[in-house]
């Protein structure tokens, strides 16, 4: 017999997102407060405690804006503004959305593609793995700049340089993940599938491709969430194309820290609901394999 | 010396056709192109191999031999190079794969020592590369402000490295150590913390996953406003960056162990601690690492980034930020090197921890890691 919270997951997530809020509003207080002080001193008030939080609450540019202020920004930005409008908070996440799947759809396929060939092939293995890695460790937003000017060259500006950033991101997880999956099978069902006679194409799909399954859907959670930190990435140096990262720029130039946060919000929930997908789809396939649970 | 088959054979079929076609079009232009010719003549030789097998260091004379070729023929007219240099770059990049081929087959058959050469076939293909790379900007006459040559890149590293230097302190050892270390401890503790709760357990998880998906990077002007402009701020986003990845993994790691082997502890009534240090935490131990290799590469690129949202006038993010303002392309390269070199041999030093501390997993057990 279970404890019924132990089953139940909605009220522990509840839970600690409660505290996370009291905790948010506490120092939402603190942090804003001296600015308050300050204001309030120019202006002569006393002000009792319950109006000086209030106060806090309130700020055009505070340090720290509660979630009320960030929500009421992000539905005044999408549900009150006409989509097609640059000042429509919707129409910039749609804009980073296309990049981020673009982008992931195509670095996973070319991850899996390189980890297949890894496996497979002694030369490509030697001479790429160390490469892949090394390639990962060039700070991409560095290059970011040159990958636009350099497409911009051949008249490519838009969708296709963010979309290239998020690919080069993201197949780095998947590769990665891939090559160690593929590999995980071990000496024993290696020989038993030798014992069937089975062909190197059959040791692929019957036994090494179910058997990666698990790194492969772990490598696109991550894959699919720094796709999009790619999109966002990409569009700081193509201030023009908008998307979120546009937004988080001018925020951060203007001192509008309440627009900072809604566009972070938004991207934050942008990348659960992908990361989501990616989780409800590994479920369909780990059922369509037959695994327990 | 074995005969060729397969991928080898029809590299070398489509080198013997390449250089023949690159050595007609050479004859037109005579004694100018007399190395190329030579280069050309012994290619389209070396094809005795399809009835007589050769050695394979045969490929590598052939690979130095067009390399040299190609290198004495630069700097090109400032209407670019004709055809028959790119057919023999074309060649000596295949005749490379060719012996990077032989070479892992022969690794393979054991009649080679695989450590030395497992070392010379990553350095062979960068080697290539960065060859590649020279021969297509110069020989094309790139202009510096697109993509310099890697000479022009080593020039301005070698003249600037006391700039590399303090924008590598300030950055890698100040910023990314820091926030590495904190982001990765803490995420770690949390981790073992939350296991003991069942009810954290559920709570927590969910959120850290939406968190490591954030992408926190976007916080970095706010770091900023609250560190203030030093490296204390860049820590700040690197502990962000790193503190999820290593949650969620930790997490997934201590889950990893079956019914059997938990059941097993059982039976030994071992308490939570020792099942925690005997069995769990290392059965965890691919997961972790796997956690400290992504962060090793997230923590660099954190600070970098962060760095482009205010700094005092030091840093990596800051000079390739400035550099590329003022179009100075190839003191960009030069720190994205450094900072190349850098976070590789970052991952380096935890891939080799790892295959000491994990030896008993497959992935070690079955060869490289």
């Amino acid at each position: 017999m279970t404890a019924w919270w132990r089953t139940n997951k909605l009220i522990p997530i509840l839970t600690v997102v409660a505290a996370i809020l009291l905790f948010w509003y506490a120092m939402a207080v603190v942090m804003n407060s001296p600015w308050q002080i300050r204001l309030n001193e120019r202006a002569g008030a006393e002000v009792g405690f319950t109006e000086f939080v209030l106060q806090t609450y309130d700020q055009a540019k505070p340090v720290l804006p509660v979630p009320h202020q960030i929500l009421a920004v992000i539905w005044d930005a999408t549900v009150n503004t006409d989509i097609n409008s640059p000042r429509s908070l919707a129409y910039h996440a749609l804009v980073t959305l296309s990049a981020t799947l673009w982008g992931f759809a195509f670095g996973t396929v070319l991850g899996i593609l390189l980890a297949v060939a890894i496996i497979h092939n002694d030369a490509s293995d030697r001479s790429l793995m160390p490469w892949i890695i090394a390639s990962q460790t060039v700070p991409i937003l560095a290059i970011a700049p040159m990958i636009v000017v350099g497409l911009a060259a051949f008249s490519i500006t838009g969708l296709v340089p963010k979309a290239i950033i998020s690919m080069y991101l993201s197949f780095f997880p998947v590769v990665v993940g891939m090559v160690k999956g593929l590999r995980a099978p071990d000496r024993l069902e290696l020989d038993l599938m030798r014992t069937y006679n089975a062909s190197a194409f059959q040791v692929f799909t019957k036994l090494r491709w179910p058997s990666a399954m698990p790194f492969l859907f772990a490598s696109m959670r991550v894959g699919i969430a720094i796709s999009l930190i790619g999109a966002v990435v990409g569009e700081l140096s193509n201030a023009a194309g908008g998307g979120l990262g546009v937004r988080l720029l001018t925020g951060s130039y203007n001192g509008q820290t309440i627009q900072i946060w809604a566009a972070l919000l938004l991207a934050a929930a942008l990348a659960a609901t992908l990361v989501g997908l990616v989780g409800v789809v590994e479920r369909l396939v780990a059922r369509q394999m037959g695994a327990r649970t | 010396m074995t005969r060729l088959t397969g991928l080898p054979r029809l590299l070398l079929l489509v080198v013997g056709l390449a250089a023949a076609i690159g050595f007609v079009l050479a004859l037109g232009d005579g004694m100018d192109a007399a190395g190329f010719l030579a280069y050309f003549a012994f290619t389209l030789f070396s094809l005795v191999r399809l009835a007589h097998p050769l050695t394979y260091w045969l490929d590598a004379a052939l690979a130095v031999f067009g390399a040299a070729s190609l290198l004495l023929a630069l700097p090109v007219s400032e209407f670019g190079a004709p055809a028959y240099f790119w057919l023999a770059l074309v060649c000596t990049w295949l005749t490379t794969w060719l012996f990077v081929e032989e070479l892992s087959a022969e690794i393979r058959a054991q009649r080679l020592d695989a450590r030395l050469f497992g070392l010379v076939i990553p350095a062979l293909f960068g080697i290539v590369l960065i060859f590649i790379w020279e021969i297509l900007t110069r020989g094309a006459n790139v202009p510096q402000v697109i993509l310099p040559p890697p000479s022009a890149i080593w020039e301005k590293l070698v003249e600037s490295v006391p700039t590399l230097w303090a924008d590598f302190q300030q950055t890698f050892l100040k910023a990314v150590l820091a926030g590495y270390v904190m982001g990765c401890v803490s995420g770690f503790v949390v981790a073992i913390l939350v296991d003991r709760s069942p009810f954290l357990k559920r709570g927590l998880l969910p959120i850290g996953n939406f968190v490591s998906a954030l992408p926190i990077i976007g916080i970095a002007p706010i770091m900023v406003m609250w560190f203030g402009f030093d490296w204390q701020s860049k820590a700040a986003v690197v502990v962000a960056m790193t503190f999820f990845p290593m949650l969620v993994n930790t997490v997934a790691g201590l889950g990893a162990t079956g019914h059997i082997e938990r059941d097993l502890m059982h039976t030994y009534a071992a308490s939570y601690w020792q099942t925690l240090l005997k069995l769990r935490l290392p059965a965890a131990a691919p997961f972790i690492f796997n956690a400290l290799k992504i962060n090793s590469t997230l923590a660099l690129i954190g600070a970098i980034v962060a760095e482009f949202f205010g700094t005092p006038i030091v840093g990596m993010g800051f000079r390739i930020s400035t550099e590329v303002g003022k179009l100075a392309i190839d003191l960009v390269w030069a720190e994205i090197a450094v900072a190349a070199v850098a976070g590789s041999a970052f991952y380096g030093l935890i891939a080799l921890i790892e295959r000491a501390v994990t030896f008993w997993h497959p992935s070690v057990r079955g060869g490289r890691a």
